[in-house]
């Protein structure tokens, strides 16, 4: 809720605060509202530290990734240099251009780079979805039921019935 | 002061407080983050292209792919006051509205809302679409299904990015996947009271679980009003993601009903905290809204033990909405000076627990 016309509560300072510290210490919450300029002379920066959190992680993946990616976004223009400053792709074309570093953030951060949550079928499936694609798909189902993931199996066998549906449509 | 037509009532269908466990959860919120196939995303779009996809958006206001009635605002036709509303009424984000004070919300910035409905989208923040659906109570799968209809709608007019692997994609990796968000707003005096509090947050983050402030990502929490929400969203489906989020916060609930009944049966403390915090809203003539949200803390645990009678716990949702800085400011006509804020919101309350019926009475005039 908004704390608009609440005033910092660092001694002597009277600006609006926008910045709520809350810490647990001992099992003690004890809450403090500071303006942005003393949050930040106290070392703290709630308001960027899930945005550089992020930054901190994207960087640290393309690092490790050495020059296996290099150039740039085909679609945007986006290169590796500006995904580490921002922490953001930017457009979607830019996880197929680097595929091998989204996959390996997508696993750092969800501990899996494989949807399995419900499929899209576009206005216009049949141009959107490649023979690549349902080539993809019949790979990763033949590796799941080597692998004896019948659960997997199974959402992967959903998933390109319901494509195949959505084509035929 | 706000144009009525443009906000009237929206967002805020939660405040009746009819959902399961809802003197406890006040709020479930679900979020889906969308792009379109073909644009860039928000870091890279200039004006031209923003306000192409809210064009999209806004032909499909008439479509029968979505529910009837959809209102499309674009935040640069609106005052910054009604923006503010919209804020505190947690339509919109700070980055959709602009986040310095005065700050004009950028091009295409739009909200696609439904007036009888709880759902609505963003559009053109950090990703293209942000559908939400915002319910009371602990009604995660509820809020899933309103949420997915919106979403069938949507992506059955506009083209979807959508990668075979890696499912929605979003601006940020962080939301691919699903691109879903489950939050709740949950209300835990009594696991802070009894110093349980840290173990029980750091129990949720090796869940999976996040906990920020009521204002989201960045923000804290005040009035032991805390956010819960899931911290992946990809390599689980969503009915998973809402099954694991469900039974994960009712956990939580469980676990601050069993620190309520300890406290109760421990002596007068709890007691004589709820009948001070109620002491001191019923005669307070002037309100921080940092000290009515921890009064209206005690008030709610001693309505939801029984040993307040009233006010209801709608009213309680309402109060803290409408004693929010915008709200005040809209009921008095006129833009208030902080001063004078304080003092409206105590007579706001005042009244309110006076009359339980007075608060939805003041805020009609929206």
């Amino acid at each position: 809720m908004s704390q608009a016309d609440r005033s910092c509560d660092s001694a002597d300072c009277g600006n609006r605060a926008s910045v709520h510290l809350t810490q647990v210490v001992d099992n003690q919450a004890s809450t403090q509202y500071l303006c942005k300029t003393c949050a930040e002379a106290k070392g703290v920066g709630p308001l960027l530290a899930p945005e550089k959190a992020v930054v901190d992680l994207v960087s640290h993946v393309v690092d490790g990734a050495g020059r296996q990616e290099g150039g740039a976004c085909d679609f945007c223009g986006q290169t590796t240099v500006d995904f580490k400053e921002s922490g953001r792709m930017g457009c979607p074309e830019c996880y197929t251009s680097f595929e091998t570093l989204s996959r390996r953030l997508l696993r750092r951060i969800h501990g899996s780079s494989e949807h399995v949550g419900k499929v899209y079928v576009p206005p216009d499936p049949e141009g959107f979805v490649s023979g690549r694609q349902m080539a993809d798909l019949g790979r990763r189902l033949e590796r799941a039921i080597e692998a004896e993931d019948f659960e997997r199996a199974a959402v992967l066998r959903d998933q390109i019935r319901g494509l195949d549906a959505a084509r035929s449509r | 002061m706000t144009d009525p037509e443009a906000v009237g009532g929206l967002g805020l269908r939660w405040l009746e407080a009819d959902g399961p466990d809802a003197d406890i959860v006040l709020s479930t919120r679900v979020r889906l983050a969308r792009n379109l196939q073909g644009h860039r995303f928000a870091s890279r779009t200039d004006m031209d292209e923003r306000r192409r996809i809210c064009d999209g958006v806004a032909r499909l206001v008439d479509s029968s792919s979505l529910p009837g009635g959809a209102r499309l605002l674009a935040m640069e036709g609106l005052e910054a006051h009604s923006r503010r509303i919209l804020l505190e009424r947690r339509l919109v984000s700070h980055d959709l509205v602009g986040r310095v004070d005065g700050a004009e919300p950028a091009a295409g910035a739009a909200l696609l809302a439904w007036p009888d409905a709880p759902v609505s989208a963003m559009v053109n923040e950090e990703d293209h679409l942000r559908l939400q659906c915002l319910v009371s109570g602990l009604s995660a799968v509820d809020a899933w299904s309103l949420v997915d209809r919106l979403d069938v709608g949507l992506g059955s007019e506009l083209p979807l990015a959508f990668h075979h692997d890696f499912g929605y994609l979003t601006s940020c990796p962080t939301n691919a996947g699903t691109g879903l968000r489950a939050s709740a707003l949950v209300h835990l005096p009594a696991l802070v009271l009894t110093k349980e509090i840290g173990r029980v947050l750091e129990g949720l983050d090796r869940l999976g679980l996040t906990h920020r402030g009521v204002e989201g990502e960045g923000s804290r929490f005040t009035g032991n009003f805390f956010q819960l929400s899931n911290q992946t969203t990809l390599g689980r489906s969503e009915e998973d993601l809402i099954e694991h989020f469900g039974r994960t916060v009712d956990s939580v609930v469980e676990k601050e009903r069993e620190a309520r009944q300890v406290l109760l049966n421990a002596g007068p403390r709890m007691e004589d905290l709820i009948w001070r915090a109620y002491g001191l809203l019923r005669h307070a003539r002037l309100l921080d809204y940092r000290d009515l949200s921890e009064l209206l803390s005690g008030v709610r645990l001693g309505v939801s033990l029984g040993v307040l009678k009233a006010p209801a716990i709608g009213s309680l949702n309402r109060m803290m909405v409408f004693a929010q800085a915008a709200h005040l400011d809209e009921a008095a006509g006129r833009a208030l000076s902080a001063e004078e804020r304080r003092c409206h919101r105590a007579e706001y309350v005042r009244a309110a627990l006076r009359d339980p019926g007075e608060a939805s009475t003041s805020d009609a005039a929206l």
